[in-house]
C-alpha cells in the first residue's frame, strides 16, 4: 500500500526540479538536518542547535513565535479584507457589513480582529517573559530596547486598526485616544506651556489647527481625514517600520548569543 | 448561536439571573462593596505581596488547583447569579481580557514555579536543572516541529473564536452622539483610568512616555548580573518586585477596572451592579491649596496662582527631584554606590514618577484630594 506513494515520493526527490529547490537530501542523518536549516532563508534565522532548555515550553512559552505567526496571520488577513474595504466615510461601514454579508467563508474580519487581541497579549506575554527570565541583560540589552519599540508599535497597530470600521465604538474609542494628543505639553492645543511655544511678536505656533492631535487626525475632530490617515498607517506605514524591526530583532537574537539560558 | 443560548441559559429570560436567593444577593452586596477601587486595590497589592513572598507555597501544584479552581468558580460562576456580570463578561470586545487574564494566571505560575525549584537548588548549592549549556539539540526537527505544532494549534484556535464569536459592529459612526461611557480601546484602558486621578498631560502622554522609556532604559539601568536566562526571585528581588507591581497592579488591574468595571460617566460600578446612565456621583475632590489655605489658614486663595499653589510646587518638586537625591543619600545609598549617579537617577526618576500614581490614589480616597498643583492658567494640573 505505501510502497506505491514511497516510490513516487522517492522520485520527485530525484527530479531536477526538487533538487534545485532543496540543495540537500531528506533530512534524515545530522549532516542532511543541518543542510535543512543552513540552505533555507527562513529556516536560517534559527542556528542549526539550540540549548535544549532553550526551546522547552516552558521555559519560552513560545510567546514571541506566536506574536510573530499572529504578525503573519494579520498580515494576509489585511491584505484580503483590502479587496474588500474603501476607507471613506461614505463606504467604509458598508463595506464591513457587506464582508459579512457577501464574502464567502466570511470570516475574514473576525480572524484579523481576534487576532489583533491575541497579538497584543502575545506580546506582553513575550514581554514578561523575556523580563522575568532576565533575558535582557546583557549581551541583549539592544535587542529588548528593539522589542520595546515593536510593543509599542504593535500597540499602535492595533489602536489606528480600531478605527477603520468606522462604527460608533471605533470613532469614538479612537476621539478618546486622540484627545491625549491635545493635552501634549507644548505641542498641544489644551496641553501645559504651550503659550510658550510662539515667534517673536506672539504669534501662536500651535494652533487647533496644528497641534500634535491634528497632526494625528487631520481634523479638529475625527472625520475623513483621520480615517485615511489611519488607513495608511495601519496598511503601509506601521507594517513596513514593523517588518524592518522584527528583521533586527530576529537577527540580533542569533547576534546576541541566540536564546537565553543560565550562563 | 453562542450569542443567543449562553445568555438564555444564565439569565433565564431577560434581566434576570438564572438564579438567585437572599444569601446570593447579601455576598454580592458585599462584593460590589469592596470592589471600589479604594478597597478593591490595596487588596490586590496584599494579593501581590503574598504571590511574591510565598511563591514557595502557592505554586506546588494541588494548591494552584484549589486556587485556579476557586478563582474561576468566582469568575465564570458569577455569570448565573447575576444578568449584569454577564453582560459585562460576554460582550465580545472584553472576551480578550479573559483570554488574558487566563494565559497571565497560566505563565505566571508556570514561571513562579521554575522560580521556586531554581532558587530551591542554588540555595542548596547545586546546579540548576538547565545549567549545562553543551546539551544542545539540532533546530531540525525539533525546534522547526514545534513551532509547527503550535502554528498549527493557534491557527485552530483562531478560527475557531473567530467562529464562535463574531467581531463587535456598532451602529454607524455618528459624530453628534458619543455612547457613554466612550472608552479607548482594552489596552489602553488602563491609561484611561489613570485620567481619574491625573490630567491628560500626564496620564495620557507623561505616563506612557516614561513607561516606554523606562523599558527601553532597564537593561543598563539593571546591573545585577545575577539572574540572567532562568526564572528566579531570589536573586533579582528589587527587579521583579517593581516591575511586577507596575505591570500587574498599575497595569493589568487598572485594564479590569476600566473594561469591567467602569460604566457610564466613568462612574465605577461593582461586578455585579447594573450600569445605572442616571447615577450622579457629587465632585467633593479638593485641592491641595484649597486645604493648605482656606481649611489651613483660614484664609482667601491669593490671587497670584504661584503663591496660592506654592505648596503644592514645592511638594511636587521635592517628589520628582529632591527624593531621588535623598533616598540616594539615606535608604538607597548602597544601591546609589554600586550603580553610580546616571543610572541610579534614571531609575529613581522613573521610580517616583510611578509611585505617585499610587500616592495620589491613597491621597484621593483619603482626603479626596483633586490636584497637588491646580494651575488652570498654564492647563498645567498635577
Amino acid at each position: 500500500m505505501m510502497q506505491p506513494v514511497r516510490s513516487a515520493l522517492d522520485y520527485v526527490r530525484s527530479t531536477q526540479i526538487w533538487n534545485s529547490i532543496f540543495r540537500h537530501g531528506v533530512p534524515r542523518d545530522r549532516r542532511t538536518r543541518v543542510m535543512a536549516v543552513m540552505s533555507n532563508l527562513f529556516l536560517h534565522l534559527h542556528p542549526v542547535a539550540v540549548r535544549k532548555s532553550g526551546i522547552r515550553l516552558s521555559f519560552t512559552w513560545c510567546m514571541g513565535g506566536l506574536t510573530f505567526f499572529l504578525f503573519l496571520a494579520e498580515t494576509i488577513s489585511g491584505v484580503l479584507l483590502m479587496f474588500y474595504y474603501r476607507p471613506v466615510p461614505e463606504y467604509a461601514y458598508a463595506d464591513i457589513i457587506g464582508l459579512r454579508a457577501h464574502v464567502t467563508l466570511g470570516l475574514l474580519r473576525e480572524i484579523h480582529r481576534w487576532g489583533a487581541h491575541a497579538m497584543i497579549i502575545a506580546i506582553w506575554l513575550h514581554m514578561m517573559r523575556v523580563f522575568l527570565t532576565g533575558s535582557y541583560k546583557p549581551p541583549r540589552e539592544f535587542n529588548w530596547g528593539v522589542g520595546v519599540i515593536l510593543l509599542v508599535l504593535t500597540m499602535l497597530m492595533s489602536f489606528t486598526g480600531y478605527l477603520l470600521p468606522w462604527d460608533q465604538l471605533a470613532i469614538w474609542a479612537i476621539t478618546v485616544g486622540s484627545n491625549m494628543g491635545k493635552a501634549t505639553p507644548f505641542l498641544g492645543m489644551q496641553g501645559p506651556f504651550t503659550d510658550l511655544v510662539q515667534l517673536p511678536g506672539g504669534v501662536p505656533l500651535v494652533t487647533v489647527k496644528s497641534d500634535a492631535a491634528y497632526l494625528l487626525l487631520a481634523g479638529t475632530s475625527v472625520g475623513e481625514n483621520a480615517l485615511m490617515r489611519f488607513y495608511v498607517l495601519h496598511c503601509i506605514a506601521l507594517p513596513l517600520v514593523l517588518a524592518v524591526l522584527i528583521a533586527i530583532h530576529f537577527w540580533r537574537i542569533r547576534k546576541d548569543g541566540g536564546i537565553s539560558g543560565p550562563l | 448561536m453562542t450569542q443567543f443560548i449562553i445568555p438564555t441559559l444564565a439569565s433565564g429570560g431577560a434581566g434576570k439571573p438564572f438564579f438567585t436567593n437572599p444569601a446570593i444577593e447579601k455576598i454580592k452586596d458585599l462584593v460590589n462593596a469592596l470592589s471600589v477601587p479604594e478597597f478593591s486595590l490595596p487588596i490586590f497589592t496584599v494579593g501581590f505581596i503574598l504571590m511574591m513572598l510565598w511563591y514557595r507555597k502557592w505554586t506546588k501544584p494541588k494548591v494552584i488547583i484549589a486556587l485556579t479552581a476557586g478563582a474561576c468558580v468566582f469568575y465564570f460562576g458569577s455569570m448565573l447569579i447575576d444578568y449584569n456580570y454577564l453582560l459585562i463578561l460576554k460582550k465580545p470586545d472584553n472576551v480578550p481580557i479573559t483570554i488574558m487574564l487566563l494565559a497571565m494566571g497560566l505563565c505566571l505560575w508556570v514561571a513562579f514555579r521554575q522560580a521556586a525549584i531554581n532558587d530551591a537548588r542554588l540555595e542548596a548549592g547545586l546546579p540548576l536543572p538547565d545549567a549545562d549549556k553543551e546539551d544542545k539539540v539540532l533546530v531540525w526537527p525539533d525546534l522547526v516541529y514545534t513551532e509547527m505544532i503550535c502554528m498549527v494549534l493557534a491557527s485552530a484556535a483562531l478560527v475557531l473564536w473567530s467562529i464562535v464569536l463574531r467581531a463587535p459592529l456598532e451602529s454607524p459612526a455618528n459624530p453628534a452622539g458619543p455612547p457613554n461611557p466612550s472608552k479607548a480601546p482594552w489596552y489602553f484602558l488602563g491609561l484611561q483610568e489613570m485620567l481619574v486621578y491625573f490630567d491628560p498631560w500626564i496620564a495620557g502622554v507623561i505616563l506612557p512616555g516614561l513607561i516606554v522609556t523606562g523599558l527601553i532604559a532597564m537593561p543598563y539601568i539593571d546591573i545585577n548580573p545575577k539572574g540572567n536566562g532562568f526564572y528566579t526571585i531570589a536573586q533579582r528581588k528589587f527587579a521583579l518586585w517593581v516591575w511586577l507591581f507596575g505591570f500587574l497592579i498599575l497595569w493589568v488591574v487598572l485594564i479590569v477596572f476600566g473594561t469591567f468595571l467602569r460604566g457610564p460617566n466613568w462612574n465605577f460600578f461593582g461586578p455585579y451592579e447594573y450600569w445605572d446612565s442616571h447615577l450622579q456621583v457629587p465632585l467633593t475632590n479638593i485641592n491641595l491649596s484649597d486645604y493648605f489655605w482656606v481649611f489651613g489658614l483660614g484664609q482667601p486663595l491669593p490671587k497670584n496662582p504661584f503663591a496660592r499653589e506654592a505648596v503644592g510646587i514645592v511638594f511636587t518638586a521635592f517628589w520628582c527631584l529632591a527624593l531621588p537625591v535623598v533616598l540616594a543619600r539615606t535608604v538607597m545609598y548602597r544601591m546609589y554606590n554600586q550603580m553610580g549617579s546616571t543610572r541610579f537617577y534614571i531609575m529613581a526618576f522613573h521610580l517616583v514618577i510611578m509611585a505617585m500614581l499610587p500616592l495620589k490614589m491613597v491621597l484621593r480616597w483619603l482626603f479626596t484630594l483633586k490636584y497637588f498643583v491646580y494651575l488652570p492658567e498654564f492647563n498645567l494640573n498635577i
